[in-house]
């Protein structure tokens, strides 16, 4: 069946759920993904979306232990989610230095905190699916929270947007016009790892960095201005994201990593044409 | 005639990670002067004008920029900070850039498409040619100049510059000291600078940052006198020599004579 016949079809309603889950994750990739590239915290995002994997993980063992029956994977995804982010967030500010390493042991043990634990979940649980993403199992509760968060970050990226060009500028300058720069970065870290969480389920938490920074940095090459960037890297997200969508759907592929080699592979092209161009 | 005071240290002393970095350091500047602030690199220049900007708080003593407490008038406060950190894949235009020195905390800034104060500080900085231009295509002297109209923007009543000629060339020197000689008289200028021998001739008071021989640093107004001898091409303006032996109370400049360190 065709991409477009299955999209229409009344009894796939997973593959509607796809594209707008799509749709939806492309406003977050575009508009955040901008926000994080120019701040230069993606490493920091990267930790975080490691490190929850260890919550998911924690879940779903609890969940099948009965001990906290039902709990579903994404309340533990958050819980690593919220506590990494506060660590992340106190090194960064109260002792710089230490960044690289604590962000690098984050990344590590909460990735094998969630390998033991699904290890020892009794019973099959597939990490893969976790790892790089499947957009089957996207339901209309994420939607939801994909929408809300959506406007959640729109709204504060309109409202905050000359707090947020200054302080990834010349964070020192914008201290000086009385910014609030650290609180600026804390809301940022925070909206990040809750969006990290919302869209493992679209491409997995290994390639969600991938996604918040390729489509970003191909739009950079394009925009005049941070603005410019973000509706440009949403543009590209969504074409990004519906080729990959399409391609992994008519060769029977995994989407998330289909999607994120697409963006990949555009980004490598954009820099390669323009390290020609300059050279 | 009495000039108000724009800058007064009572006693400061500033300490970072155990280390004193200022002790009992007292100045002040009044409304209008041109200050150089000349110390050696490390003696704790940004230290001192992160105190000026309420960017740091004293361990002790007190610091009062118009009369008030330096955080309640930042707003009055333009800042040229002497290295940024720029990543030259951020998509910014000089415009933009300008714009944020109208920033005020949580505000919106400068939303208009044309912003008159914007306009101005273009033309006071001489890039009002480069305001469509992404900053990132720009030369380290119009960059410098581009920070300075950004600093401008706010109309500060007072303007500190650290380190501004840094790794400039004499052209953009020059330019740079024109523009601030257009400055001069209309706001206070305080600049921050290693250059131990020589300050440009708009200077009217000199403030060495002077070790005490226990590591901490306070500050000391030095005399300084023309230096006819320097070509102009070396510093890209006529300078003044200081005279480090020759300490002024720190009244000097509100006694009769009124001469402040050099003219």
């Amino acid at each position: 069946m065709s991409f477009i016949a299955a999209l229409f079809d009344p009894s796939m309603p997973f593959v509607r759920n796809a594209v707008l889950a799509g749709v939806l994750a492309s406003i977050l990739f575009g508009v955040l993904g901008s926000i994080v590239t120019v701040k230069r915290i993606a490493g920091l995002a990267g930790a975080i979306s490691h490190a929850v994997l260890g919550g998911i993980g924690l879940a779903i063992f609890l969940a099948a232990k009965n001990i906290v029956p039902g709990m579903p994977p994404i309340a533990g995804a958050l819980l690593f989610a919220v506590n990494a982010t506060a660590l992340i967030g106190v090194v960064s500010l109260k002792a710089k230095q230490r960044e690289d390493t604590v962000i690098n042991a984050l990344w590590a043990i909460g990735m094998s905190i969630g390998i033991l634990f699904i290890a020892k979940t009794p019973g099959y649980a597939d990490p893969m699916s976790y790892l790089f993403g499947n957009i089957l199992l996207v339901s209309t509760r994420d939607i939801i929270l994909l929408a809300i968060l959506d406007v959640i970050v729109i709204v504060l990226a309109w409202r905050f947007y000359p707090q947020i060009e200054a302080t990834a500028f010349d964070e020192e300058f914008s201290r000086t016009r009385g910014v609030p720069a650290d609180t600026v970065f804390l809301v940022l870290l925070s909206i990040t790892a809750i969006a990290v969480v919302l869209l493992q389920t679209f491409v997995g938490i290994v390639m969600v960095i991938a996604m918040l920074t390729l489509p970003a940095g191909t739009a950079g090459y394009f925009s005049k201005n941070l603005s410019g960037m973000m509706v440009s890297a949403t543009v590209f997200s969504l074409i990004f994201s519906l080729t990959g969508l399409l391609v992994s759907w008519q060769m029977d592929l995994p989407s998330g990593a289909v999607v994120v080699l697409v963006a990949g592979a555009v980004f490598l092209l954009v820099s390669a044409l323009r390290i020609r161009k300059l050279a | 005639m009495e000039h108000k005071v724009a800058i007064r240290f009572e006693r400061v002393s500033f300490s970072h990670r155990e280390v004193d970095v200022l002790r009992d350091t007292s100045f002040h500047v009044h409304e209008k002067e041109f200050v150089a602030l000349v110390g050696p690199n490390g003696a704790g220049k940004t230290t001192l004008l992160r105190l000026v900007m309420g960017l740091a708080v004293p361990a002790s003593g007190k610091v009062e920029v118009f009369g008030a407490s330096p955080r309640s008038v930042q707003a009055s406060i333009g800042y040229v900070p002497q290295y940024m950190n720029f990543d030259s894949s951020f998509p910014i235009s000089v415009e933009e850039v300008v714009k944020m020195g109208r920033l005020v905390g949580l505000g919106r800034g400068c939303l208009e498409k044309r912003c008159a104060d914007v306009d101005t500080a273009l033309e006071l900085a001489e890039v009002a040619d480069l305001r469509k231009r992404p900053y990132a295509a720009l030369s380290g002297g119009q960059r410098r100049r581009v920070l300075v109209a950004r600093a401008l923007a706010s109309n500060p009543r007072l303007l500190i510059l650290d380190e501004p000629t840094a790794n400039m060339d004499v052209e953009s020197e020059k330019r740079l000291y024109t523009v601030l000689g257009n400055l001069k008289k209309t706001a206070t200028i305080l600049i921050a600078t290693h250059d131990t021998g020589f300050v440009s001739a708009l200077t009217d008071v000199v403030l060495c940052v002077t070790e005490d021989g226990k590591g901490s640093h306070h500050v000391v107004r030095h005399a300084a006198v023309p230096a006819e001898d320097v070509p102009v091409d070396l510093y890209g303006s006529h300078v003044v020599r200081i005279l480090h032996d020759t300490d002024l109370p720190d009244d000097a400049c509100c006694n009769t004579e009124g001469q402040g360190a050099a003219r």
